[in-house]
């Protein structure tokens, strides 16, 4: 119960930070994206202020025994570059820069041109369902 | 206000902007001592892998996004935003998807939550995306090719 309430006014700051910020519209993004034409620097604002504001929060977390609301810290461990990462995170950038959307933005556009946004996420979903049957496949 | 020489820009709107992501992503962090990475968290509540966060968290913080963007929308009224034609939505979202699976994150959890920790595979994988979405848009636009 607690954990939903939280989650749910996570979910909601985060998608009034990204419609606030501009993110919501992929004009905005492919504009930030396009550095060699008419850059729009906006996103770098958003950016910044952004992990300003993790960094912070970061230097509490060696402090704290525990979150306020979980019984302990699920931190990602893996430290390893791999074949995956860079080559996900290239396939992602290529998706970004083709229509100006990543996934939370996506998402939240799904209230201001509802057609547009579900056919991206339903895209992106059947994307990510497409890695999770190779995974199961070779394993 | 606006950025001399960037008559399109809205550098105090991106910053109020990312304050709130900061702060959402913090709360995840602070309360439930975990990584908000929209990525991961969407591909939890459909139920194809992704965080260790209960499918209903997911679930909730999936559904607040849309809604914060409404609250947005509602007191500013109205947001601007121009979308790509469904075929080239279609497209984008198979390669995002896939991309971010393989990847281990979008711009949510290596951008922001991984970056501002200093970590290695998050400062790679940005640094990676935010090239590739650099040359995509160059590469796009040398042919002619406006989607927008």
């Amino acid at each position: 119960m607690r954990t939903g309430l939280i989650s749910l006014a996570t979910g909601i700051l985060f998608g009034a930070g990204l419609a606030l910020g501009g993110m919501t519209d992929p004009a905005r993004v492919r504009g930030f994206l396009d550095i060699f034409g008419d850059w729009d620097p906006t996103l770098a604002f958003v950016m910044g202020g952004a992990v300003i504001v993790m960094a912070i929060a970061w230097r509490l977390v060696p402090r704290m025994a525990e979150p306020f609301a979980a019984e302990e810290f699920h931190l990602p461990t893996k430290s390893d570059l791999t074949p995956h990462l860079v080559g996900g995170a290239a396939l992602f950038g290529i998706g970004w820069g083709i229509a100006g959307l990543c996934p939370g933005p996506g998402i939240a556009a799904l209230v201001i041109e509802p057609a547009a946004a579900a056919t991206f996420v339903v895209a992106m979903l059947a994307g990510m369902a497409v890695v999770r049957l190779a995974e199961g496949a070779s394993s | 206000m606006t950025l001399p020489g960037f008559p399109e820009a809205a550098p105090l709107a991106g910053l109020a902007g990312g304050v709130l992501i900061g702060l959402a992503a913090a709360l995840m962090l602070l309360a439930l001592g975990r990584i908000a990475g929209v990525s991961g968290l969407a591909a939890k509540a459909v139920g194809l892998g992704g965080s260790g966060i209960r499918r209903s968290g997911a679930w909730m913080f999936v559904i607040g996004l849309p809604l914060g963007a409404l609250v947005v929308m509602l007191m500013s009224g109205g947001i601007d935003a121009s979308f790509a034609n469904p075929v080239t939505l279609a497209i984008a979202g198979l390669v995002v998807g896939v991309g971010t699976r393989l990847g281990s994150g979008c711009t949510s959890g290596h951008g922001v939550c991984g970056v501002s920790r200093l970590s290695a595979r998050s400062i790679v994988a940005t640094l990676t995306f935010m090239a590739t979405g650099i040359a995509t848009v160059a590469v796009m636009n040398a042919f002619g090719l406006e989607v927008l």
